[in-house]
């Protein structure tokens, strides 16, 4: 069965190449530009992993996790999040928050794709 | 379970060494010689055989190989003898469990009704102590000991908020499970009764037996996300010691004890153990990296051609860079083609049994001596030089070593040798097969030859030319055709084989004494010395090894012959002379062979003159096949590419004179 990411950046370029690698590695993707458009897809889809970036408008990363984790329906759902290099704090509260794991950037196409799989195969 | 599968190959490889290895046990198995680390050895080749038989599914073996291994448990518990007739069932059950793999290689099913017979017999000598039913093959795959890389013991025990991560163990377990051979125990002690699980929480915790070849760091990386939000311990496992049943915290499944303990002390002795620090590897891939070193060979030759001309005081930083460059090449490349080197040892192991064969079936009794198993060849040469040895060794026991009351009239012991072995010469391997036999009887060989129209009539050959026509096709003196040494279809074969690998054999026989088989070969079908030859404006390789010398011929020594090629004479021997413009209709070379020149080569057994324009010198050639992209060129071999960038085709010499025959054809039919 297919498998769905949902990708939550508000760069376009960066959910351009998130949702185009994962869909050449055969996933299905969504796409929000920041938490608030997140949580109001999530209300009517179901997703399998959900990879989002930390620093945006409206809600940030950090909020959106902790909404994710109190949401019953979607409690479970492995949540990847964007670092960048060396920023453990950040990391640090994302793991408080309830992120499942990381992904941090700059990274390739082949790291993302072995991270989704890790994961949520 | 695509991680299954991909084991299953390598399980499957596995089998065949575990089956080289017991065979070699078994055959010097005698009563004198059993003793319980040998009885055990064996009993544990059977053993892994059964238990990844098990594991993929292939239930045909697992259920034979379990017999088999309640009779060597029998033995080893001094319940039964190693008498003469049991390992002649157990080398039969060997054979057997061979076929099975054999057919689970290539995906088909099992004859029907294979190794029933050998079934009942081990029944018989275990004294009816295993019924094929009371079998539980699944037990076994988790004691199974784990064969490659390191071994490592990872306790895993998740927090109990583990869930509200995201995280999943059973992730974490399989990503594992694709870094090698995995065995997990599961600890469900601390799961609580129904009606008070909390099913957010994690309770259940793991330990993991690993066995890979990869680093720590790739083990850590399961558990990258994980970390702070379990205990998790991962350790080294004590080099060669296998999972004993009392380091893995009882769960559900209950190690084997009594087996388990076992698999220490042999371990040790196989040598193949845990932390030999070997990988296997994809032989696509170690061929892509051999591939891409040749490719560099060509680039180098390019650039150094190139370079030559350059004045080496403007361009001196370049030049040494090019040296530099040309002798990283040479060692990056014996690097990477000893990857492709293995030792002769997998052919030599099952020569033993092949002799105890043959001295059953020939009522002979032969010692078999072996030596330099350690010598190294290229895999695809070990490959096809098997059969080539075996029928060597067969043709010595058979037509060379007497029978006893023959060799004790003449004076020798009763028993007979056969003395193999491998070492390096020159570049090369030479593989001697020795008998300390009857050797060659040369009047009955060139009688034979003669009658048969092999040579002519009154020809004169010395004692070595004498020996060596036994290579020739149709060649047999055998008294009785024995299905042994066959139809003397054999050794005509053997030299073909043999020649197909760019290598020669000999024969140096003593009458009395015994006869010796000398085979040298190529380390390596990669790479070959060749001498490029120009004809008109076309280059070719002839190679080295098949050149015995290269003459301009004296005015008036070649000569035509009506029908025929032309011939030269060489100090008084008649060569056929080919002229390779003509075979290959090459224009503008030089038509006249007194003022060409001409390179002696030797083709099977005949010479053969190659009339070409001009040498232009000895190289290192990296061999192309053609067929890869072309169909067989008849008179081809391959190609490659030279230090100017311009394809070059490998000569085949064997094949020149049959070219040159059907060329000749159509021409005397019209003369006709």
């Amino acid at each position: 069965m297919t498998k769905t990411v949902l990708a939550v950046d508000d760069s376009k370029t960066m959910r351009d190449m998130v949702t185009f690698t994962l869909r050449d590695a055969g996933y299905q993707t969504l796409e929000a530009e920041d938490g608030k458009a997140a949580l109001a897809l999530l209300a009517g889809n179901r997703v399998d992993a959900i990879i989002t970036d930390l620093n945006m408008p409206n809600m940030n990363g950090f909020e959106l996790i902790r909404a994710v984790r109190s949401d019953s329906k979607h409690q479970g759902v492995p949540i990847l999040m964007l670092t960048t290099e060396g920023d453990d704090t950040k990391k640090q509260e994302g793991r408080t928050a309830g992120a499942t794991g990381w992904i941090v950037k700059p990274f390739n196409p082949q790291k993302l794709v072995d991270v989704v799989k890790k994961v949520c195969p | 379970m695509v991680s299954l599968d991909q084991f299953r190959a390598g399980f499957l490889t596995e089998c065949d060494e575990l089956l080289t290895e017991m065979e070699g046990l078994l055959v010097e198995l005698t009563p004198e010689s059993a003793d319980r680390d040998m009885l055990n050895a064996i009993f544990r080749c059977a053993h892994s055989i059964k238990g990844g038989a098990g594991a993929f599914g292939l239930d045909e073996i697992a259920r034979f190989t379990h017999v088999l291994e309640a009779l060597l448990d029998a033995m080893r518990e001094g319940q039964v003898t190693p008498a003469r007739d049991v390992t002649d069932v157990l080398l039969a059950a060997c054979d057997v469990v061979a076929q099975m793999v054999r057919a689970a290689k290539v995906g088909k099913n099992v004859p029907a009704g294979l190794g029933e017979e050998v079934l009942v017999r081990l029944v018989h000598h275990a004294g009816g102590v295993a019924a094929p039913s009371a079998m539980s093959p699944d037990k076994s795959v988790a004691t199974e000991p784990l064969s490659q890389g390191q071994q490592w013991r990872i306790s895993f025990s998740p927090h109990e908020s583990l869930f509200a991560s995201g995280n999943e163990p059973l992730l974490i377990l399989r990503e594992l499970a694709q870094l090698g051979q995995i065995q997990v125990q599961a600890d469900i002690s601390r799961i609580l009764p129904l009606e008070a699980l909390d099913v957010s929480q994690c309770f259940l915790s793991w330990q993991i037996t690993l066995c890979t070849d990869r680093p720590e760091s790739a083990i850590a990386e399961a558990f990258e996300f994980v970390e702070g939000l379990c205990d998790l311990r991962i350790a080294a496992a004590p080099e060669t010691s296998q999972p004993s049943p009392d380091s893995i915290p009882t769960g559900n499944a209950v190690p084997d004890q009594a087996r388990s303990n076992e698999q220490g002390p042999f371990m040790r002795r196989a040598g193949d153990g845990a932390a030999s620090g070997t990988i296997r590897v994809d032989l696509e891939k170690v061929d892509k990296l051999v591939n891409m070193v040749g490719e560099l060979v060509i680039t180098e030759a390019m650039i150094k051609a190139q370079a030559r001309d350059l004045s080496p005081e403007a361009f001196a930083g370049l030049l040494r860079g090019v040296e530099e460059l040309s002798q990283h090449t040479r060692e990056l490349q014996e690097a990477v083609m000893s990857v492709r080197m293995q030792p002769v040892k997998s052919i030599f192991a099952r020569i033993p049994r092949v002799v105890r064969d043959l001295c059953a079936q020939l009522g002979k009794e032969i010692t078999l001596q072996m030596s330099g198993e350690s010598t190294e060849v290229d895999k695809t040469v070990i490959e096809q030089l098997g059969d080539p040895i075996t029928h060597m060794i067969r043709n010595s026991a058979d037509h060379g070593i007497e029978l006893p009351q023959e060799r004790v009239a003449a004076g020798k012991p009763a028993q007979g040798t056969i003395h193999l072995a491998a070492y390096h010469q020159g570049g090369r391997i030479i593989i001697e097969i020795r008998d300390d036999g009857r050797g060659i009887n040369r009047t009955r060989v060139l009688e034979k030859a003669k009658q048969k129209g092999l040579i002519a009539a009154d020809a004169q050959l010395s004692d070595e030319e004498c020996d060596n026509l036994i290579f020739l096709p149709g060649f047999s003196t055998a008294e009785v055709v024995s299905n042994v040494s066959g139809r003397g279809v054999g050794m005509d074969v053997v030299r073909r084989n043999i020649e197909g690998l760019n290598g020669t054999v000999h024969l140096k026989s003593e009458p009395g004494g015994g006869s010796t088989f000398t085979v040298s070969l190529p380390l390596t079908l990669a790479i070959l010395d060749g001498m490029i030859v120009r004809v008109g404006a076309e280059h070719y390789i002839i190679p080295i090894t098949s050149i015995i010398e290269t003459m301009r011929p004296l005015p008036g020594a070649v000569k035509p012959v009506e029908g025929a090629c032309d011939v030269l004479n060489v100090r008084g021997e008649f060569v056929p002379v080919l002229y390779l413009h003509d075979i290959f209709r090459i224009a503008g070379a030089q038509p006249d062979a007194n003022k060409a020149l001409v390179v002696l080569v030797e083709a099977g057994r005949e010479k053969l003159g190659i009339v070409v324009d001009e040498l232009i010198g000895q190289q290192q050639v990296v061999i192309k096949s053609l067929e890869a992209n072309t169909d067989p060129v008849a008179g081809i071999s391959g190609a490659t590419i030279l230090g100017d960038g311009r394809v070059s085709l490998i000569l085949e010499i064997a094949h020149l004179r049959q070219l040159d025959a059907q060329r000749r054809q159509p021409e005397t039919r019209q003369a006709a």
